[in-house]
């Protein structure tokens, strides 16, 4: 097989272009082996390479004096004091979950934890960004259950907490689901490890689970779009088994503590190769491995095969030379595979052996650095001009705004996604202490004060109508997410979901959101640490919303001082922050009742968006506040309604009465920035009001928490009343409702 | 009082137990592995929840054959105290220190949320502090917590006064909305005939400190701190 001759049409079915050929037959010299061909492939594929990306990603902020490893590493790794380091990531598995749901997500699961241990952290909890087309279709609605299972099959059973994350559904992700995880660690400090491998003669070990046929090419099926043949591409989809897996955190923290491990990482995409060139090019040295001594799940796997697979739950690591015993035994003892394939080399060559004779031979660097870059042309999307000329005058007040309240508190982008966390085990590890529901995860770190704030936040349809500030919410949200759950942000991860870069108007709008997440990072200091980029995100042409989707970290002083969104007792105040405007484009509640999928959205300003963070930081700080909710997606209405709904008192409810001279659906459905609702004593109310003139942040005392009664009332008219119970009915069963 | 926590390789509530033990009661705490067989003089045996052996067969249907669990039997014989949770109450079904078993939840999905469970005896040494009839606010997280016997064990387990918890409201009255998993006769949790052997569903170790919700839980483990010396 190794002797198959390189034709075009192989080089083709490789996904490699001609001119890529001619570079690789350049680069090496020769002709490739039909091993070296498909390394290349897998490697130069944009999954791996970031070909089309590179370029722009340079213009993100990643330093920052938390920040003690940026993108380039497996994952982010930031200071959070007293020796501890947080290590965190988000990564995309939205090809193999279309393909195969449950299976693609759980793996997405396991690839991103496994980038987390890798560096040294215990896991301690992630996150799911996912989105898919409308439940009406029975499609979705099995997608939605195989992804959902497929998370909760993995994270509860390696036992990790699955602790926040969002979910919305749109018709572009009909066909194209996203499943974005992230995962967060912590590391001691000076314990960080690297995939970085040293030291000529140093032996190379693979540990883990055996090799076998499964996942080759995964990585160039993520690099292409769709079409009505790709469920024939289910091989190559890997299959997960988080029991290996929670073999392999367990074995590779206890190796860890050795100190005779040098350098890991992860076999994820790409497996054996990526690992293995990666590893060289990083230390500036050599990797020389010989297949024969791969464990392997099958009998007569080619070179090819083997070093395609992306068999999951498996490591590469260099260790100490005459240490390697000491490494093997910690892996028996835990029941996994673990051999020496070979060892440092001093060219910086990846050299591969199967018999004695040469497979592969490649300069690291032409697979890593010297991967192709592109600049792919851009072009501003012609639709963008009409899609955001939305005329307010034009549009009609729908007949019963209560009605129109009712429909969104039962919308699917909008509804309680307690028909999901409940499947994931959030708690876990026991250290839970906000559940999901709230504007971030927190998890406490025992033993200390402080508690890490994390939060996912992405919203495809500002980004489609605005690419540039619909970035820039995704990042002030996140913010403003974190800091209303009492934290300080620290720093971000993201993962960029696009169609295809080979369309121009694809590649503008990745251009306008990367400088829309570099200027709103910028301003908010919190540098990107890692993250994933996944193009290529359409079928049949038909392309998703640009979809990035913001990670963001922080860390809350005292986790005492942590703050929920959920209103406390009847009778308490509650305050509105920052201003309401007239602004209903790219609402969830203009197309949901009015079927518009149209802009401007909101406006944000990044100085007021800081004014307000700093404002209820200070009001936090100072203890001042009962909840504190942001403003988002459905509007002030919408955000009374969580404050509601959040608390264990099914009684719990709210009456305002609001006095502004705009239009009623914008009052209670825009989605003004820079906005929170808070409750808090009565004694407190002056102080809150203070601070918030300090920060130059409007402020308005709304109305009061109550019992029982909702009611939203506006310019002497009631808008809104009705029994707190039967809404929050309406919003706790929806999603059961419809996938039942 | 001294813990001991036995470690399968895919125990994933283990650390939990033992931070409870170590930390939230202050009591002495120790790992015990799955491949020996000392429990090292441990006053209480906690089977932690988790995945036992990856239990893609059947829950806890493979951890019954490890060399520590001959140990945990011996020790339960004696009148040691055995705790199981979630995964533990699987195993000890299993290896028949419980009767019954376990089927997978009657909507076929995991569950993971805080439930209330009625203290149904006060017997026990895990059950001492607790008033009969107390309500308690501890969650659960599983896909296989369906207990399921025949008539004539579930009539043995109440003439016996082996059942020990139940899932109720609030209120402490038994519905089936307040029942997750679909569990015969609302069974959150059983002990032997002597008493010296708890199954349970429900996560105490997660309800042991206020922060994380509840500290309910903590009445178990203090009931066995309160309670007479039990065996080694």
């Amino acid at each position: 097989m190794e002797e198959q001759p390189i034709t075009p049409a192989l080089v083709e079915e490789h996904n490699l272009t001609a001119a890529e050929y001619e570079r690789i037959v350049a680069t090496l010299g020769r002709t490739p082996t039909l091993t070296e061909l498909g390394i290349f492939s897998v490697m130069w594929s944009e999954h791996c390479s970031y070909k089309s990306s590179r370029v722009h990603l340079r213009r993100l902020p990643t330093r920052g004096p938390c920040v003690i490893q940026g993108p380039g590493e497996n994952a982010g790794v930031v200071d959070i004091g007293e020796g501890e380091a947080a290590v965190f990531k988000i990564e995309s598995h939205n090809h193999p979950s279309f393909i195969e749901p449950y299976q693609g997500a759980a793996t997405g699961v396991g690839g991103i934890i496994r980038d987390i241990f890798t560096m040294g952290a215990r896991p301690i909890a992630c996150l799911d960004s996912l989105r898919f087309g409308p439940l009406l279709d029975a499609k979705n609605r099995f997608l939605l259950d195989g992804v959902v299972a497929g998370i909760a099959g993995y994270g509860n059973c390696i036992g990790i907490p699955t602790v926040g994350g969002e979910v919305y559904f749109d018709d572009s992700y009909s066909l194209n689901p996203l499943v974005n995880v992230l995962c967060l660690g912590v590391a001691r400090r000076d314990q960080i490890f690297y995939g970085k491998a040293s030291g000529v003669g140093n032996p190379v070990i693979y540990v883990g689970a055996r090799t076998g046929r499964d996942g080759i090419h995964g990585a160039t099926m993520a690099s292409a779009e769709f079409d009505e043949t790709s469920q024939e591409r289910r091989p190559t989809v890997q299959v997960g088994d988080p029991f290996q897996e929670k073999l392999l955190l367990e074995a590779c923290l206890e190796a860890f503590k050795t100190g005779a491990v040098l350098g890991i990482q992860d076999m994820g995409a790409a497996g054996l190769t990526c690992s293995t060139c990666e590893m060289g090019a990083r230390g500036g040295v050599g990797v020389r491995i010989e297949l024969d001594r791969v464990p392997q799940r099958e009998e007569g796997m080619t070179p090819y095969e083997i070093m395609l697979s992306e068999s999951q739950e498996r490591m590469l690591m260099t260790v100490a030379a005459g240490r390697e015993g000491e490494i093997l035994e910690i892996f028996r003892k835990w029941d996994l595979e673990a051999a020496v394939i070979g060892e440092v080399i001093a060219d910086g060559v990846m050299h591969v052996e199967q018999g004695g004779r040469v497979v592969a031979r490649i300069p690291n660097t032409a697979l890593t650095d010297d991967a192709p870059v592109y600049e792919r042309p851009l072009r501003r999307p012609a639709y963008l001009d009409k899609v955001n000329a939305l005329n307010l005058d034009r549009l009609a007040l729908p007949g019963g705004l209560f009605r129109a309240f009712k429909d969104m508190l039962a919308a699917a982008n909008l509804c309680s996604r307690r028909w999901i966390y409940r499947q994931y085990d959030h708690m876990v590890r026991t250290n839970t202490a906000l559940l999901p529901g709230a504007d971030a995860a927190v998890l406490r770190l025992k033993g200390r004060r402080a508690a890490l704030a994390v939060t996912t936040d992405g919203n495809g349809r500002y980004t489609w109508l605005d690419p540039r500030r619909g970035a820039m919410i995704a990042v002030a949200e996140a913010c403003r997410n974190l800091v209303c759950a009492g934290a300080r942000p620290l720093a971000a991860t993201n993962c960029l979901n696009f169609p295809s870069p080979e369309d121009p108007e694809v590649m503008w709008t990745f251009a306008e959101v990367i400088d829309g997440i570099a200027e709103a990072c910028a301003a908010f200091g919190t540098p990107i640490t890692g993250g994933n980029v996944s193009f290529y995100n359409e079928t049949l042409g038909k392309q998703i919303m640009p979809t990035p989707v913001i990670g963001m970290l922080g860390v809350i002083d005292d986790v005492e001082r942590r703050m929920d969104i959920a209103f406390k007792e009847p009778g308490h105040a509650v305050l509105l922050l920052g201003e309401t405007l007239e602004e209903l484009g790219g609402t969830e509640y203009l197309e949901l009742v009015h079927g518009l999928k149209q802009g401007p959205i909101p406006r944000l300003d990044l100085q007021r968006e800081a004014n307000l963070q700093g404002a209820v930081r200070e009001m936090i700080g100072a203890g001042l506040l009962a909840s504190c909710h942001d403003v988002s997606e459905g509007g002030l209405a919408m955000a009374l309604a969580d404050c509601c709904f959040a608390s264990p008192d099914p009684t719990m409810a709210v009456e305002v009465t609001l006095a502004q001279d705009l239009r009623e659906d914008a009052i209670l459905f825009g989605e003004s920035q820079s906005r929170a609702v808070v409750s808090a004593p009565d004694a407190h109310a002056d102080r809150i009001a203070a601070i918030a003139a300090d920060w130059s942040v409007p402020c308005a005392l709304i109305g009061r928490v109550s019992r029982d009664v909702f009611a939203i009332r506006l310019n002497g008219h009631t808008l809104v009343i009705d029994d707190v119970i039967s809404l929050r009915d309406i919003w706790t069963t929806s999603l059961e409702t419809i996938l039942h | 009082m001294k813990f001991g926590i036995v470690v399968f390789p895919g125990s994933n509530c283990d650390h939990d137990a033992y931070h409870v033990a170590k930390h939230v009661l202050g009591e002495e705490a120790v790992f015990l592995w799955h491949k020996d067989e000392s429990l090292q003089g441990c006053d209480v045996v906690i089977l932690p929840g988790g995945f036992s052996y990856g239990d893609y067969l059947r829950t806890g249907a493979i951890a019954r054959f490890s060399p520590i669990m001959k140990s945990v039997g011996r020790f339960a014989a004696d009148g040691g105290r055995v705790i199981g949770i979630c995964n533990g109450f699987q195993i000890l079904l299993e290896a028949g220190l419980l009767p019954g078993a376990m089927l997978k939840n009657e909507r076929l999905k995991f569950v993971c949320r805080h439930v209330h469970l009625r203290v149904e005896t006060c017997r026990t040494p895990f059950t001492g502090l607790c008033a009969p009839g107390e309500v308690l606010s501890i969650p659960v997280a599983h896909h296989d917590g369906n207990y399921f016997a025949d008539a004539a064990t579930l009539a043995e387990l109440k003439a016996h006064d082996q059942i020990v918890f139940r899932y109720c409201t609030e209120a402490g009255l038994l519905r089936a909305e307040a029942n997750p998993n679909g569990s015969a006769e609302h069974i959150a949790g059983i002990c032997n005939r002597a008493g010296n052997v708890l199954g349970m569903m429900p996560h105490p170790e997660r309800a042991a400190e206020a922060m994380l919700g509840s500290a309910d839980g903590l009445k178990i483990f203090q009931s066995l701190l309160a309670a007479p010396a039990g065996a080694r």
